[in-house]
């Protein structure tokens, strides 16, 4: 992070003392490949507004391209727009529109690759493949853009900002939407995404993959195909997200799959199909979360160890914590939730009786998924009372010894 | 027809239990939508409480005004009507004190808080849950000699469609576990309407995400238009035949 | 005017009506006699549709009534106990029942009045006596001045006042050579009305004669005295028909 604003300083100052080159109808220079190719490094090429179909330019020495008066990079949908690669370059306030589509390489509107310091900012990109795809970089900054691709299927639409195998980055402030995964990271690490609104996305709104030591911090991910997806990593930090309404068969507010040694703190999941689904998922502290009105709050596989989970409050969920085994070795303590019916005797603001958030009824879905059909019926609600007296199926050991009687606000 | 329909509903009204019926509904729906904020959630809970009331109350109180009516459905008989006519007279005149009941003590409520596809789904769904267990309760009646008997008969009808049909089902769900049964069960679903009734109410409230692989392949089909015609032709089929087999043992019953 | 033809009624073992065969006709006014359960009311409720023959078949005019209804248009019917929708009132029970017979028919209000039920138009019928309900039966049966009257047990719980109007319509309406069908216990009201004697037995008709012929047969000049000898000598039909013959 430090690092990441000191090289923004350098960047902004270096443009001062360097030439200015503008590029626009009626300048002296009317195409920006041939004011790239004069420009010298440190110097800032000033595109005027207008539409330009030039292909793919590519920018590999140190350059700032500022965009005046909305200029229009059109690609045609046959060219990937800007290629970067380098260090110290800076492309900001311009509309990249309909770069090209390839089944063979990931087209992008801006790709950068192998490459370090660049901030991409204030941009905006209409129906790209790929809108920004990073490769290979480090320490960049891609904030304040804004993208929005035609939602295809998941085939024929790329991520919207796509980072790969990157160090010390940052994406910040940016909403992306219509493309198949809104943020994407493989292999990134020590990284942060804040700030962001990822959303009707076709597949994932932020997908994570092989990526440790990053954190991402009060984004929203609304209404994508199946959520959010963090897999293979560790060392995770998510805090202060909102995860709304990612509803479907087939989805879920965040999937965690084989994490380990995670934050999950303070992110509100409101109307998914499910909360957090956990498979393989180790060592994880989910603390103040709030969980409303979602199918599943948790979802937890047996593949679960040592997790905890705390001061979280469960309130309308249709089931608060389903599991398929019935082994848990996890903890649940203190944490709020609304169907509790216990007392609290002593005033301590503690539940003197265990709640036990696992209903018969999602074991016995878990085992016949058939048995979905019986869903709101009499039976499974004497079922579900008769299993709350006399628990036999639930897992036992999976319960909440002193729940909170009152709601803690976040 | 209409004329002894008339006097049928006149007698009914004149019957606190259908007002107090109607204030029940009323309460309970108003204080859903109050308590939730959430105005579809409280649908999903109303959904709970309509599906074992309303059949409850309609079998219940069909029975009894039906053996309550028993003079007057006699006197009738000695004037020039006939008996498909009484019976069918009285089937309306309960049906439909029943069903404006229920409109009112639901209708209402769901009309003010939460009007929309759904709401008008549990609506009608509710409505032909009444009729259906109207007609059901008729055919019970009509085949047992007396009051105790017939009402009886309703309350065991009521509580195996309620819960004993459903508890089969879960056995034959796990018994055959092995085999891919979503069709079956649709089919069986068609044998109990209040589950046929469920489970096209839960679709429309797109529960079916919660139901995973054998939420889609109902959506499928009850999301469907067909899925559509098939509930509401199975549940007026569920009102007809008993009603069809009431008037012919009706037909043949010496009073 | 009706005609019952090998009518058989078997309620579970007991055997209501076992293969009656009756004429009725114009101007008769038939008397059912008969024991406690000898199938009096079961016959008339057959006439009336409420209770179906097993077998056999009863013609009204020449028409089964299996086939169409519209023959109860001809029949006034009082019942032995009148039940009524409890929440409704006199005035609308006799609304009620001429909205049903439809306008054409000819209207005779004579008993309505004569039992004061107009006084008393707002009663419930379950706030009603026993006897202000016969009363309402009787004035319904004869609302419609229909050609066939059916009365079981007519003058039973009425007060002697109303007793006798009602005993004064019934030869009224006989003079006017309607066919009633009467079933008392009190056999002396039956007496100055009866042209026509039908005495049932374990749902055998054991006579069926006229009142003249009764008296002839029996000796006796009093109903109650005949009616009495024929309990007495049970079920001698058969030497009842020997003496029809040699009385020629």
């Amino acid at each position: 992070m430090k690092r990441n604003i000191t090289i923004l300083l350098l960047l902004l100052s270096t443009t001062v003392f360097a030439n200015s080159i503008r590029v626009g109808k009626g300048q002296r220079i009317t195409s920006l490949h041939k004011a790239v190719e004069m420009a010298q490094a440190g110097d800032t090429i000033l595109l005027q507004g207008g539409r330009y179909k030039e292909g793919n330019t590519v920018i590999n020495k140190s350059l700032t391209l500022l965009g005046e008066n909305n200029p229009v990079l059109d690609g045609e949908n046959k060219y990937e727009i800007l290629t970067v690669t380098g260090s110290g370059i800076v492309i900001k306030g311009i509309m990249f529109e309909n770069s090209g589509y390839s089944s063979m390489n990931d087209y992008a509107s801006i790709s950068v690759i192998d490459a370090s310091y660049v901030l991409i900012e204030n941009n905006t990109i209409r129906n790209a493949y790929f809108a920004i795809h990073v490769a290979n970089a480090t320490t960049c900054v891609v904030q304040h853009n804004t993208i929005s691709g035609l939602t295809k299927t998941e085939q024929t639409s790329g991520n919207g900002i796509h980072l790969w195998k990157c160090d010390d980055m940052l994406v910040k402030d940016n909403d992306v939407q219509g493309h198949r995964d809104g943020i994407y990271f493989e292999f990134v690490t020590n990284s942060v995404i804040q700030q962001n609104n990822s959303h009707n996305n076709i597949r994932y709104g932020l997908h994570f993959m092989f990526s440790n030591n990053d954190s991402y911090i009060d984004n929203t991910f609304r209404d994508n195909g199946a959520g959010v997806a963090v897999m293979y990593s560790h060392h995770v930090l998510m805090q202060g997200n909102h995860f709304v309404h990612n509803w479907g068969g087939n989805a879920y507010g965040l999937l965690l799959k084989e994490i380990s040694d995670g934050q999950i703190l303070q992110n509100k999941f409101d109307n998914n199909t499910v909360g957090i689904l956990m498979e393989s998922t180790n060592r994880i502290n989910v603390d103040n979360n709030d969980f409303g009105s979602n199918g599943y709050a948790i979802r937890m596989a047996a593949s679960c160890n040592e997790n905890i989970l705390q001061y979280n409050a469960f309130a309308g969920n249709t089931f608060d914590v389903a599991t398929n085994g019935t082994l848990m070795l996890n903890t649940l303590r203190n944490n709020y939730w609304d169907k509790y019916d216990g007392y609290d005797m002593n005033k301590d603001g503690y539940g003197d009786v265990p709640y036990h958030p696992i209903s018969m009824y999602s074991m016995v879905i878990e085992q016949n998924p058939n048995a979905a059909v019986l869903m709101r019926s009499f039976m499974v609600t004497l079922l579900d009372k008769a299993e709350k007296a006399i628990p036999s199926l639930t897992p036992e050991n999976m319960f909440d010894e002193k729940p909170m009687m009152k709601r803690s606000s976040l | 027809m209409l004329k002894i329909s008339k006097y049928v509903l006149y007698d009914i009204l004149r019957n606190r239990v259908v007002l107090a019926y109607t204030a029940f509904l009323l309460l309970v729906s108003l204080s859903l939508f109050q308590m939730e904020e959430n105005s579809s959630k409280a649908v999903l809970s109303l959904l709970n409480i309509v599906l074992i009331v309303v059949p409850l109350v309609s079998m219940v109180f069909s029975t009894i005004h039906w053996y309550n009516s028993y003079e007057f459905i006699e006197l009738m008989l000695t004037q020039p009507v006939s008996r498909k006519k009484v019976l069918l007279s009285e089937f309306a005149g309960i049906g439909s004190s029943l069903v404006t009941a229920y409109l009112v003590g639901v209708g209402i409520p769901v009309v003010l808080y939460n009007f929309d596809s759904t709401g008008i789904a549990l609506l009608l769904i509710g409505s032909l849950l009444t009729l259906v267990f109207t007609s059901i309760a008729f055919f019970a009646s009509i085949k047992s000699r007396d009051k105790a008997r017939g009402i009886g008969a309703a309350l065991l009808l009521w509580f195996f469609f309620a819960l004993i049909f459903d508890g089969l089902l879960l056995v034959i769900l796990f018994a055959f576990s092995d085999y891919p049964l979503e069709k079956v069960i649709m089919v069986l679903s068609s044998f109990n309407p209040i589950d046929l009734g469920r489970i096209y109410l839960m679709l429309q409230m797109d529960v079916s995400a919660l139901m995973g692989y054998t939420g889609a392949t109902y959506k499928d089909f009850f999301g469907s238009s067909a899925g559509m015609i098939y509930t509401f032709g199975t549940l007026l089929l569920w009102m007809i035949v008993p009603l069809l087999l009431s008037l012919r043992s009706f037909s043949k019953k010496d009073l | 005017m009706i005609k019952i033809e090998n009518v058989h009624k078997q309620f579970k073992k007991l055997k209501a009506l076992d293969n009656i065969n009756v004429d009725f006709n114009k101007g008769q006014v038939v008397s059912l006699i008969g024991p406690n359960g000898s199938g009096k009311t079961t016959l008339i409720k057959s006439i009336l549709g409420l209770v179906k023959p097993d077998n056999g078949q009863i013609l009204f005019n020449g028409i089964s009534t299996d086939k169409d209804i519209s023959y109860r248009n001809q029949i006034g019917y009082m019942p032995q106990i009148g039940r009524y929708p409890d929440n409704m009132k006199i005035g609308q029970v006799f609304q009620m029942i001429r909205n049903l017979r439809g306008t054409d028919h000819k209207i005779d209000e004579e008993l309505f009045y004569r039992f004061k039920l107009d006084t008393m138009q707002d009663k419930t019928m379950k706030s009603l006596s026993g006897g202000t309900r016969q009363k309402v039966s009787a004035a319904l049966a004869f609302l419609f001045d229909a050609d066939v009257l059916i009365l079981d047990e007519p003058t039973a719980g009425l007060d002697p006042i109303a007793s006798e109007v009602l005993k004064e319509k019934i030869i009224a309406e006989k003079k006017k050579g309607k066919l009633i069908l009467l079933t008392s216990h009190i056999l002396s009201d039956l007496e100055e009305l009866t042209t026509d004697v039908l005495y049932l037995q374990d749902g055998k008709v054991v006579l069926y004669n006229s009142i003249k012929e009764l008296y002839d047969l029996t000796g006796e000049d009093k109903l109650s005295k005949a009616i009495a000898y024929v309990m007495k000598n049970g079920n001698q039909q058969q030497e009842f028909h020997y003496r029809k013959i040699a009385n020629g």
